[in-house]
């Protein structure tokens, strides 16, 4: 009995330490789970931020073009592509700043857009109310954010007449030009320059 | 090897690097198996019918819709994953827009064969991207996961190819990767003119239905088997 109590004590300190020292590691295995586990998760958010960004801008662009376009932004494209990979946190936090930048600007392109929209209706309306005013102010449809070629114009009524008398119009000019005849004569492979411009316009190869 | 009476396969699910499953659970592979009716027809002209769907698609497919292309369901969950993995979709095109922007170019969806058609075939219709492997040159199912330092593409990867970087994310088989994610192929495993039986696979990302991938394998496996 004498010998076993310090026998006895020794291995009850040495079991006390093994199972201290077994109890930090699983503490700190937990620890490093929960981290990896959070941090997967905020990675997880990254995405989603990604995901909800991109629809915008995607939406920007499809909305506001011929006016707004891809081209405009080619400064902020990405970098150089590296391939597919599991991105980091900070990668993804990168994409997701840089994306986010991204589409502010295709916001201000947008609410600028609208802006010059809204002048240019207004200044339809001062040129249909007082054309007089107005002489000769030319005013492109796209500008009120129509498709086509035609322009508004204050035109004097009569041609020379008109001008000596004061008496002026507004006047929608016609249409485009057809590239190549009439559209049904045209199969897929007869595409217009002017078409293909804009698909290029489109996909932000021409400026 | 799909023998004559063997009833038709269906689309299978690829494995997944467990690191993948974690990360990114929204993507998948899906493979099939198809057996080219006609022996050597893979490089040669398509049928009148193949080429009359393309023409179909062609005038189905017009500027406008490639101008808001980026907005429909499919391709726009290509483009946000693209950017999940480190690709910028407006520098690395999806495989829809990079189709879309060449039927702009060129006027329309031009023949290249019967492979490439039915692989273009597919695409155009459902906005999934479809590739097409030498069925004879894998080994095992296909999976996706990380390349290992030092890979290559293939297993007798060619000199001026050099190694893959760490990390990238491949379509492989059992032995080699064959495959960068939405990238290139092995050049030793992709389907010639001579294959007669290829394995064709379709990758699925977050946002599309199983259904529109499915439907894109079974398509490009109906082209491809037609007699």
């Amino acid at each position: 009995m004498t010998q076993s109590g310090p026998v006895m004590g020794r291995t009850h300190e040495w079991e006390r330490g093994r199972s201290a020292i077994g109890v930090g590691a699983a503490s700190t295995d937990d620890r490093e789970v929960e981290v990896e586990v959070a941090e997967r998760d905020v990675r997880e958010t990254l995405r989603g931020q990604i995901t909800r960004l991109e629809h915008e801008s995607s939406a920007i662009v499809a909305e506001g073009f011929p006016h707004i376009s891809p081209a405009d932004l080619q400064e902020l494209r990405g970098e150089a592509v590296a391939g597919p990979r599991l991105l980091t946190l900070a990668e993804l936090e990168r994409v997701r700043d840089r994306l986010a930048g991204h589409t502010q600007d295709l916001r201000r392109l947008a609410a600028e857009r609208v802006e010059h929209e809204r002048r240019a209706h207004e200044q339809l309306e001062a040129m249909k109310l007082e054309p007089d005013r107005h002489k000769l102010v030319r005013l492109p449809v796209r500008d009120l954010g129509e498709g086509g070629c035609g322009v508004w114009e204050v035109r004097p009524r009569l041609g020379l007449i008109g001008m000596l008398a004061g008496w002026w119009q507004v006047k929608l000019s016609s249409g485009c030009p057809l590239a190549k005849g009439p559209r049904m004569a045209r199969g897929p492979l007869d595409y217009s320059v002017a078409e293909r411009h804009r698909a290029m316009l489109a996909w932000g190869l021409v400026r | 090897m799909i023998s004559d009476d063997a009833p038709e396969p269906e689309p299978e699910l690829g494995w997944r690097a467990r690191e993948i499953e974690r990360e990114l659970p929204g993507l998948g592979l899906m493979v099939v198996q198809a057996r080219v009716a006609r022996p050597g027809a893979l490089g040669a002209r398509s049928p009148v019918g193949v080429e009359d769907r393309l023409h179909e698609l062609s005038n189905r497919f017009r500027g406008a819709r490639a101008v808001t292309l980026r907005r429909e369901p499919v391709p726009a969950a290509y483009r946000a994953f693209f950017r999940h993995v480190g690709l910028d979709p407006d520098v690395a095109r999806t495989p829809i827009e990079a189709v879309a922007l060449e039927r702009m170019l060129r006027g329309g969806f031009l023949s290249g064969g019967l492979l490439e058609d039915s692989l273009l075939i597919a695409l155009a219709d459902t906005g999934v991207p479809v590739w097409a492997l030498d069925a004879a040159a894998i080994d095992g199912p296909l999976g996706i996961r990380t390349s290992v330092e030092g890979e290559s593409l293939g297993r007798s990867p060619r000199a001026a190819e050099g190694p893959l970087p760490a990390g990238r994310l491949v379509v492989a088989d059992a032995s080699a990767a064959l495959a960068v994610l939405f990238g290139e192929l092995a050049v030793d495993h992709e389907a010639k003119a001579g294959t007669t039986e290829v394995t064709l696979f379709a990758i699925k990302v977050a946002g599309v239905p199983s259904l529109y991938v499915e439907e894109a394998l079974w398509m490009c496996r109906a082209t491809l088997e037609q007699p």
